[in-house]
């Protein structure tokens, strides 16, 4: 049942709020060492699928599994990028700080960062080109440098699997690029990452693979194969319209 | 009977008669103010502005050197909108957030209180304003002109709250839009906090502190349970407080000795408990009830969608359980389901001599599921041409509503026929399959 | 030595509070240091009626279990969909309004000034005092107050770490294995003991002003949160100080007069912080005003 090859395999995985259900039957088992795009319209459960896998969700039904065990048992191997808006950037510290927090899961329960996490968060700061903001105040990044701080915490992890919530949201051009890039750095070195998107013109160029979701699993496989008009119609529904003569797609509402 | 003989021995005394028409009378005006500031999400303000109309009472004794309540009600309201405008400022001009504004408004006000309170009672002897009244009230202390004073300005308060009803929804409902047509949100929002505090001074001498936290709250809490609409809401919350102010002072009444303030608070949660758990569609048991029946029939639907494509896919109608868990492994936790569906009549179970069951479907399970599907491939052909079809998909996706309008139907089949997706076998008539 | 003992009550409680509230503020539920300071009252009243006598250790049993009580209330109803500031006063009122019942009902057996846990009476801290083989320890309250001190200085060294990614992001110390509702309960707990060994001598709203004023004062003068929690200390040691002569000079109540230095000491912030003082901001703007005009 379980693929134990997989960084990531999913179960027959349902989630459901007060009233209704949110995501059903849910079975994907991510490919190793690609850049994987979690596709949808709003409301599809995005978010929701990531929350449920780190189990910051309760679950209707279903299991998840990474590398074959459960969650709990490889928590370690796992990184989170939460969506920016979620924390309150007016918190009392400063961007080198907060990477460390990502070095906690590995500290244990009454340790402290040392010389050689700080070493470390350093370095992570410095991949997505933060260093010299390292003692700035967390409010007084801009949108841009708030979500490059976030991913130098997910790399002071030093996860095998990393989740990311919609990381480009409200980020400038530059901010884009950099963490394409290092997320391709991270790809380069065997690591799984699993990204929420939504601006479909980036997909092919961004992702290896896709997972396409609308409450329910649409479609999934390499972005050549799964990324298809047909699977975007059923996953957006009346929302796409496609232009004639064009392989250009285009959002309504 | 003996309830009866103390209900007439207690509307007898002309007191606690009065005492029990403030109680009502200032329950149904926390309630309708209460019930607006629930809805903007200041329920929390009572208590400020409760505990801020200490120093106010403090300053117009020690400015006037009078015990007049009128006096005292002026002063509270002073304070109180003084406490409101200070939590503006603070969450307006700083990087700290309402919580812990409030939070430094209602103690330091209140600490300012018990200095003046103490300056007081140390430098006129004899002349103590009874600090544990004003926490806690002293209804049954009331005068008939302390009342008078309460109806009158309580009835005024609903008065004000009736007029402007349109505009006291449009602040509770979307502030930028009153703005956009021209209202002076500003304004109103600033008067809807003078009400508020008014509401709260009068109420303070009859209950005290927290109990009028509590008033303003707790009823409109309650009452939301019951009701989608901002009127209905209002009365609704109206009726809770007079009869958390009533029945608390009836109890407070008939014996025991215990202070009204407490007794009123008490009812009024165990309304807000019995609305919670029992209202109608927003209630906690009937939430419950709509959760078990949603898992259900979303499991069913599952199983006959199974069943079904099997059967297109295999052109068999027949098979054992084992074969069954063999496709669908998801299916074998649902045991329950399947003696469900014997019971109703969909499937029929036989034991062969081997230990496995023998599942077939009967005509009414056939077509059950023929229907299943046919729905569940209409609303997806539906959801991928939203545009192009009249109605509003959403209120059938989430499976609440199961009746897809006649209308629309015909053009749904054609879509399934396009793309494919039309049902391969057919519904079944008379005949035995 | 009178005066030195009531500052350092005052000291103590404005010290553990002062920290401990930082949390209360970043974690933006500082209306649950108002709540749980009303809703402990039953569990002191029960603890009261069981042993007899006005114990500590029964009294900070019952004062801790109702803390905790209140908390998981209010978060049990604000997991129902009951909006927070609707959960947080109904939860409140509501047990609040029961201790008052128990202490009218058994009026007799309790011993309990109403007036005394709600303001406190610090002027009397230093004739209550404890005795241990005749030498005299110094007043009761000092004890009580500087053991909670050192149990909340124990316990926010110790989980100072979870603390703070708890406070900042939850969703990621729960994704990395963090209990956050145990860190949320011991926060709580935490809160109701620093509650209960202060509300004797200063009152439930002094503990109230304490653990939320200095607090939002350091808040507005470092970007720090170590460097917050000293100052919220700080903060709260000097209102206790600057409080107490306060009182001396107008004859009036000590915990209230401490509460007004803080309050003071926070409009002082509010506006002249370097950072965030609002004079201080209209300030630089007007000068980097002046000089691109020049």
């Amino acid at each position: 049942m379980k693929n134990s090859e997989s960084p990531v395999s999913i179960r027959n995985l349902s989630v459901a709020y007060h009233r209704k259900p949110v995501l059903r039957e849910i079975d994907y088992d991510a490919p190793e060492g690609e850049l994987i795009g979690i596709i949808g319209p709003n409301g599809a459960g995005k978010s929701t699928l990531i929350k449920a896998v780190l189990g910051l969700l309760p679950r209707a039904s279903g299991d998840v599994y990474i590398y074959g065990k459960s969650y709990r048992e490889q928590r370690h191997l796992v990184g989170y990028v939460p969506q920016r808006e979620s924390v309150d950037w007016d918190f009392p510290t400063h961007a080198l700080d907060v990477v460390l927090m990502g070095r906690y899961g590995k500290l244990g329960w009454f340790k402290r960062p040392g010389a050689k996490d700080r070493e470390f968060a350093m370095s992570c700061l410095q991949k997505v080109g933060m260093e010299a903001f390292a003692m700035r105040q967390i409010s007084q990044l801009s949108g841009g440098q708030q979500q490059r701080v976030f991913l130098a915490r997910a790399l002071a992890q030093d996860a095998h699997i990393y989740f990311m919530d919609e990381p480009f949201v409200g980020v400038d051009a530059a901010t884009e690029k950099a963490i394409i890039q290092v997320l391709t750095e991270l790809k380069d070195k065997g690591k799984t990452v699993l990204v929420v998107h939504h601006d479909l013109q980036t997909v092919q160029e961004y992702f290896d693979s896709v997972l396409l979701l609308n409450m329910r699993l649409i479609a999934s496989g390499s972005t050549k194969e799964a990324f298809t008009t047909e699977n975007l119609q059923k996953t957006y529904g009346g929302r796409l319209t496609i232009l004639p003569d064009s392989q250009e797609l285009l959002l309504t509402r | 009977m003996d309830l009866l003989q103390t209900m007439n021995q207690f509307l007898d005394n002309p007191n606690a008669f009065w005492v029990l028409a403030g109680t009502t009378i200032l329950g149904l005006c926390s309630g309708v103010l209460g019930s607006f500031a629930f809805l903007r999400k200041r329920g929390l303000m009572g208590d400020v502005l409760a505990h801020a109309a200490l120093p106010g009472i403090c300053l117009a004794f020690l400015l006037t050197g009078s015990k007049n309540p009128i006096l005292f009600l002026i002063g509270a309201t002073i304070t109180g909108l003084v406490a409101s405008l200070c939590i503006q400022w603070i969450t307006k001009y700083s990087r700290i957030k309402e919580d812990t504004a409030l939070s430094i408004v209602l103690s330091v006000f209140f600490g300012a209180g018990i200095v003046l309170l103490t300056f007081i009672q140390h430098s006129e002897n004899g002349n103590q304003s009874g600090l544990d009244k004003f926490l806690f009230g002293q209804s049954a202390a009331m005068v008939r002109d302390d009342l008078l004073v309460m109806g009158i300005v309580a009835t005024a308060l609903i008065v004000v709250c009736t007029i402007l009803f349109k505009e006291l929804k449009l602040l509770c409902f979307d502030i930028a839009y009153g703005k956009s047509i021209g209202f002076p949100m500003g304004k109103i929002d600033f008067m809807f906090m003078f009400l508020l505090v008014v509401a709260v001074v009068i109420g303070l001498q009859a209950a005290g502190v927290v109990l009028m936290a509590a008033l303003l709250i707790t009823p409109a809490a309650a009452a939301r349970y019951w009701t989608e609409r901002l009127d209905r809401m209002v009365i609704i919350s109206a009726v809770l407080g007079a009869l958390s102010g009533g029945l608390g002072t009836f109890i407070s009444a008939i014996g025991y000795r215990l202070s009204t303030g407490p007794l009123i608070v008490l009812s009024a949660t165990t309304f807000f408990l019995i609305s919670m758990l029992f209202a109608p569609k927003r209630g906690l048991l009937a939430r419950w009830i709509r959760r078990m029946r949603t898992r259900r029939q979303v499991v069913e639907d599952q199983w006959f969608e199974n069943i079904f494509t099997l059967s297109e896919r295999t052109g068999c109608n027949q098979w054992t359980d084992k074969e069954l868990y063999a496709q669908y492994p998801a299916l074998s936790k649902q045991r329950k389901l399947l003696s469900r569906l014997v019971k109703q009549g969909y499937i029929i179970m036989e034991l062969q001599a081997n230990g496995e069951y023998q599942i077939s479907l009967t005509q009414t399970g056939w077509n059950k599921a023929y229907e299943t599907i046919l729905y569940k491939r209409m609303l997806e052909v539906w959801m991928m041409h939203e545009n192009e079809i009249d109605g509003v998909v959403q209120q059938y996706a989430n499976g609440m509503n199961r009746e897809i309008p006649k209308e629309v139907v015909p053009q749904l089949q054609s879509l399934l026929k396009k793309h494919n997706r039309m049902p391969t076998l057919p519904r079944l008539g008379e005949e035995v399959l | 030595m009178v005066d030195f003992w009531i500052i350092l009550t005052g000291a103590l409680v404005a010290g553990s509070c002062g920290f401990i509230g930082c949390f209360l503020i970043l974690r933006r539920v500082a209306m649950l240091g108002d709540a749980i300071s009303h809703a402990i009252l039953p569990g002191i009243v029960i603890a009261f009626l069981i042993s007899g006598d006005r114990g500590t250790l029964p009294m900070l049993i019952g004062a801790i279990v109702f803390g905790l009580i209140c908390t998981v209330l209010i978060q049990s109803l604000r997991q129902t969909g009951v909006q927070v500031d609707a959960a947080i006063s109904v939860t409140f009122t509501t047990l609040f309004a029961i201790g008052i019942i128990l202490v009218t009902l058994f009026t007799r057996q309790v011993d309990l000034d109403l007036d005394c846990v709600l303001f406190g009476e610090i002027a009397y801290v230093p004739w209550d005092t404890i005795t241990l083989f005749g030498t005299d320890l110094g007043p009761k309250a000092v004890w009580g107050i500087g053991a909670a001190f050192l149990f909340c200085l124990i316990m926010v060294t110790l989980f100072y770490k979870q603390l703070k990614i708890t406070s900042f992001d939850p969703a990621m110390a729960a994704a990395i294995g963090i209990p956050v509702a145990a860190i949320h309960y011991l926060l709580m707990g935490m809160i109701s003991v620093t509650t209960v060994a202060s509300f004797e001598s200063v009152g439930a709203i002094l503990v109230v002003a304490m653990l939320i004023v200095p607090g939002a004062t350091a808040y507005l003068l470092t970007d720090r949160l170590s460097v917050m929690l000293g100052l919220a200390t700080l903060v709260g040691v000097v209102s206790s100080i600057l409080g107490y002569y306060l009182a001396v000079l107008l004859d009036a109540n000590i915990a209230g007069c401490m509460t007004i230095i803080a309050g003071l000491l926070f409009v002082m912030a509010f506006l002249f912080s370097p950072k965030h003082g609002i004079l201080t901001r209209k300030w630089i703007q007007r000068r980097v005003k002046a000089s691109l005009q020049s």
